[in-house]
């Protein structure tokens, strides 16, 4: 599974980075974490506020810094991802 | 009507609270560390308040207009009728200074009028919400109307004098290229605005405390220490030269709003005219070196040269007729 940041660094792309990591490892999910930074693609995703979460090219998340257990929430929900 | 102006937005009994205080704790508020001191606390508890109500306030307005939404809602216009929406849109769409590039996109993409997203951009840092309201307490409600209104004015001729010019050609070909992705709107509670109202004073408070306290101090300094007549000679407001230096200073300079209105008020009190205080205002918040270098990255340098140069002398204009009207505002 590839998991992918996108935001342009500022501080609450960060704060998902993190959370998205302590999330996953309580979940016990490997996943290649991918920040993406650079402005053409993160405009692919179609997304206009930052930051995004893309869970295997899907926009899962977007103009919010989920705290842990809404990442880890969203990584148990049925449908929304399948692991 | 006067009597809960000064007690919710001038606080009054703050100020009267602290210097009962600091006399409580034998200080004389004749002396003038003392007047310093009572300012800067003052001063901080009351934006700090404003802020975080207002905040609260408006982004719970705001989560009513996600971006999403007002590109749909724009979509549907054309024209200077289009244009005057987005700078209206602009002052209660939330977005950060790091969300005006893939807005910027966003929109293009969607495949609206530069001019009308350009209005948008222009209005959006400019004219918030949270700006009348401390423009109110800071100053008076005439002087927040009237602030309003040119920032208005500034961002829909903006728009148009950039749609009149056909700039959509100086656009990086890359923005315009793929479709939108629709996203479905997020359906929120009552709850879930809430919680993304708190959760935008708190982020907002952690990124502007230290230019609030960094303001007041400054404020403080011109207030009490820096002889008035030192400031009138280089800002008075017989120096012809006062508009066009403030607002030179102000545009490489990042700030936030809450953060320079301190310093406003404190220039204003020491005889510097309004219209320069403004302009500064206006040139601190709406253009700044990294939204420059962010612009760069989707404008090219023809489109990029006459935002900056428009909003440049747009502000200028403005100061120089806030000061000539100075006498009608306050």
């Amino acid at each position: 599974m590839i998991v992918k940041i996108l935001g342009i660094g500022c501080s609450n792309c960060l704060r998902l980075e993190e959370n998205t990591r302590t999330a996953l490892k309580s979940l016990g999910i490997e996943a290649e974490i991918v920040k993406v930074k650079d402005m053409n693609e993160i405009s692919q995703y179609g997304i206009m506020r930052m930051p995004g979460l893309v869970v295997d090219e899907k926009v899962v998340s977007y103009g919010k810094v989920l705290n842990v257990q809404e990442v880890m929430a969203l990584f148990n929900k049925p449908g929304q991802i399948r692991l | 009507m006067n009597v809960l102006y000064d007690a919710i937005l001038k606080m009054t009994w703050l100020s009267d609270g602290i210097a009962w205080i600091l006399t409580q704790f034998g200080l004389q508020m004749d002396q003038p560390l003392v007047i310093s001191l009572h300012y800067f606390i003052y001063d901080t508890i009351k934006i700090f308040i404003l802020l975080s109500v207002l905040i609260y306030t408006i982004s719970y307005i705001q989560s009513y207009f996600p971006p999403e939404r007002t590109r749909k809602i724009l979509g549907r216009f054309n024209g200077f009728f289009a244009r005057l929406l987005a700078a209206l849109l602009g002052t209660i769409t939330p977005f950060c200074s790091c969300s005006s590039i893939p807005l910027f996109i966003g929109f293009t993409k969607a495949g609206l009028n530069v001019g009308v997203t350009f209005s948008f951009l222009i209005s959006s840092p400019l004219v918030d919400l949270a700006s009348v309201f401390l423009l109110m307490s800071v100053f008076n409600p005439k002087v927040a109307i009237a602030y309003v209104s040119v920032g208005l004015l500034l961002a829909v001729i903006g728009g148009t004098l950039i749609s009149w010019l056909k700039m959509e050609r100086y656009v990086e070909p890359f923005v315009l290229k793929g479709g939108v992705t629709e996203l479905d709107e997020e359906k929120m509670t009552h709850k879930d605005r809430h919680n993304f109202s708190k959760d935008q004073v708190m982020d907002i408070v952690r990124k502007v405390w230290i230019y609030i306290l960094v303001g007041v101090l400054i404020g403080a300094l011109i207030h009490d220490w820096i002889p008035a007549s030192w400031i009138q000679a280089v800002l008075g407001e017989d120096k012809w030269y006062s508009v066009p230096l403030a607002v030179l200073v102000g545009v490489p300079m990042y700030a936030d709003i809450f953060g320079t209105l301190p310093i406003a008020e404190a220039l204003v009190s020491q005889g510097v005219g309004l219209g320069t205080v403004l302009a500064f205002m206006m040139a601190v918040t709406t253009l700044s070196l990294p939204s420059i270098i962010l612009l760069k990255k989707v404008v090219k340098k023809e489109l990029l040269i006459l935002f900056v140069v428009y909003c440049t002398i747009g502000i200028m204009i403005i100061g120089y007729v806030f000061n000539a009207i100075q006498g009608i505002l306050i």
